[in-house]
């Protein structure tokens, strides 16, 4: 089965240029594509990056740009859930520091960084708004408050299944 | 209103309120909230009232008032229940418009979160949702600009410009189209209002950016909503569908001349997309740098065209202005702060929450009296007020009011209106080294003092905390200190100083140890 790889290459330039296309009448439909291919195929590869800026009729190094910038925009497939700590200022008023210290003893990495299994991506993020309710996390866009190590192992428990 | 009507058709069952905001759900809201309902109860899912050390808070209505129950675990459902909870008995905190911490405000922007049912516009309607809009669209457009100017509204999201005096420039700017763009990208730490707002009363901020539109002449508008909030972008899509369904946003807005039409927009995780010109950008599909200024965004903003840019917390006190007059609004607070503001209590704080009041109010009596002083129960050392750009303030300075000057003079700003407490085990130069770090992380890289700067600030703290040169350094600091402030394209550079230089100035011998 040799031609696995290519079919594969070729059905997900298609489904970028589906999704690119669908959205190149918005304002500004850079970052909206963006985020719906990261949604719908988990991160942005090297290789999608010349079929948005072709439909877009942007230069690669344009769109290349705007992926390295934001911090939401993966470049690798991220794990099977994903866990953000807070470690802004509020959080850390009530030990975030150390509930992202026990996280990455706990998962084996760091920061911005997959589990080896490829269960779980751990990541800080600067403030979720649940700053009266810290130390706060997020696990895959569920908010989760007054979370306390215990409580992380517990969240931990439940993605890892 | 899908409580209602609920209500009317299942007669007798007793109706009781579930905040669904994000920050109940994240200490079990939602498991709360079916509990109920296998109780019996019809349920209706509201924002937060904002007492946030009580949720999740459970309202149950009765002839007296909505009585509350807080904080209510799921496993204590069944118990409240078997007390008499559906029928406002057992042990509750009373009727909870008459607890202290809701009678010491004045809510004007948020007086309908946490009461109504955020997705129902017909909730909206009958809890005086509608009224500004309709009164500002008998009204000219230059009649509209001039009550906001009347009304003495600054712009909540930090740096107080005058709202309707940027309108102005923008119903006076000649253009093929305009645009009306809300900065919903809250990334300060300690600041949730914006948050709260759209997950609990969307349709206040939809009404007024229409209002907006209609006084400067747009036909476009946009919320750039970051990405951290996925309840409130979802809150906020569906609430315009439900908008536009209704008439309330599209052609001939409520049988009027006015045509607007509204947009999400996600933002993807940089902090400095809250800049407005760096949300510009973004918007426009591209990396979030700063722009300089001129040309300002009134008059060159979006694509170019003359463009409003306010805060979530200023378009949404827009309608409460025209609906009860510039003049009622302009009576409240102090000086040139008119109107109230939305304070937010964060970090480590007993009873963390939202307070709306008049300008005016001191920071001791927001984080002794109302917070109920730090979690810990250790003494309060230090607070952050607005944002990781304000001022580190000791307990000497809680007789400030709540007032842009008075922050000012002080060396402080009120920014957004948020407010962090630290207990005395705070180390204040790691915080000054934190504030450099995150200008370092989140810095756009268009200007030097903020790009190098930054991560210079982070080193020459690294040499005072381990003794080298001590007083050098301090001198450097200081040095560097004032070429950001006086150096940097916008805020981020600008600002970052703040906390570093008033931790220096108030907690120094933290920084000699």
């Amino acid at each position: 089965m040799t031609t696995d790889v290519t079919d594969l290459a070729a059905v997900r330039v298609q489904r970028i240029r589906e999704i690119a296309t669908a959205r190149r009448d918005l304002r500004g439909p850079l970052i909206p594509i963006l985020h719906a291919v990261q949604e719908d195929l988990g991160h942005i590869d090297q290789a999608d990056v010349p079929v948005i800026a072709e439909v877009l009729n942007l230069s690669a190094a344009e769109v290349h740009g705007v992926v390295t910038f934001y911090r939401d925009f993966r470049r690798a497939p991220g794990g099977r859930a994903t866990m953000r700590i807070c470690q802004a200022e509020a959080c850390q008023a009530v030990g975030a520091e150390a509930l992202g210290a026990h996280a990455r003893r706990r998962l084996g990495v760091e920061f911005g960084e997959t589990t080896s299994d490829g269960a779980v991506t751990l990541d800080e993020v600067f403030c979720l708004g649940n700053c009266a309710l810290g130390p706060a996390v997020q696990v895959d866009g569920r908010l989760h408050g007054r979370v306390s190590p215990a409580r992380l192992d517990a969240l931990l428990g439940e993605v890892a299944r | 209103m899908r409580g209602m009507e609920a209500g009317g058709v299942s007669a007798g069952k007793r109706r009781v309120y579930v905040p669904r905001d994000s920050a109940a759900r994240s200490v079990g809201a939602d498991a709360v909230a079916e509990r109920i309902a296998a109780a019996g109860a019809e349920v209706v899912r509201t924002g937060s009232r904002g007492m946030l050390w009580l949720e999740p808070l459970v309202e149950v209505e009765t002839p007296a008032g909505r009585v509350g129950y807080g904080p209510v675990a799921p496993e204590d459902v069944d118990g409240l229940v078997a007390a008499g909870l559906l029928d406002g008995q057992g042990e509750s905190i009373g009727v909870v418009e008459d607890l202290p911490w809701m009678r010491r405000q004045q809510r004007v922007t948020f007086t309908r979160v946490g009461i109504v049912d955020p997705r129902s516009p017909e909730d909206y309607e009958a809890h005086g949702g509608l009224a500004g809009l309709r009164t500002a669209l008998r009204m000219s457009p230059a009649d509209v600009v001039e009550e906001v100017v009347t009304s003495g509204l600054r712009g909540r999201g930090g740096a107080g410009f005058p709202t309707g005096i940027k309108w102005r420039t923008v119903l006076g700017a000649d253009a093929d189209i305009k645009f009306v763009c809300c900065n919903a990208d809250e990334g300060d730490s300690g600041t949730f209002a914006d948050r709260m707002l759209i997950e609990g009363d969307p349709f206040t901020l939809i009404e007024g950016m229409t209002i907006a539109a209609h006084a400067v002449g747009a036909s476009e508008g946009y919320v750039y909503l970051r990405s951290e909030y996925p309840d409130a972008v979802e809150t906020l899509t569906e609430a315009i569908e439900a908008a536009r369904a209704r008439g309330w946003l599209g052609e001939r807005i409520l049988g009027s001349d006015l045509t607007f039409d509204l947009h999400v927009r996600v933002g993807a995780g940089a902090y400095i997309c809250g800049e407005e010109t760096s949300m510009l950008e973004s918007l426009e599909g591209k990396r979030g740098q700063v722009r300089a200024k001129p040309p300002i965004p009134a008059l060159e903003g979006l694509f170019g065209r003359p463009t409003v840019v306010n805060n979530v917390l200023s378009l949404a006190s827009v309608p409460a202005i025209l609906a009860d007059g510039a003049e009622a609004y302009a009576a409240l607070g102090v000086g040139r702060s008119r109107g109230t503001s939305v304070f937010q209590l964060g970090g480590n704080i007993a009873r963390g929450g939202i307070v709306e009041t008049a300008f005016g109010i001191t920071l001791g009596e927001l984080v002794d009296d109302l917070g109920g002083g730090t979690a810990s129960g250790r003494p309060a050392r230090a607070v952050q007020v607005g944002g990781p750009l304000g001022a580190y303030l000791p307990v000497e300075k809680f007789d400030l009011p709540m007032d842009y000057e008075a922050f000012a003079a002080a060396g402080a700003m009120l920014g957004h209106g948020g407010i962090v407490v630290f207990d005395d085990t705070v180390d204040m130069a790691a915080m000054a080294r934190f504030a450099f770090s995150f200008c370092a992380e989140e810095s756009c890289g268009k200007c030097t003092p903020c790009r190098v700067g930054a991560v210079r600030g982070v080193e020459t703290i690294d040499r005072i905390r381990t003794g080298q040169e001590r007083e050098k350094n301090l001198v450097l600091l200081e040095d560097l200190c004032e070429l950001m402030t006086d150096g940097s394209l916008c805020a981020m550079g600008g600002l970052t100083p703040m906390p570093v230089r008033s931790a220096v100035r108030h907690f120094g011998e933290d920084f000699a140890k």
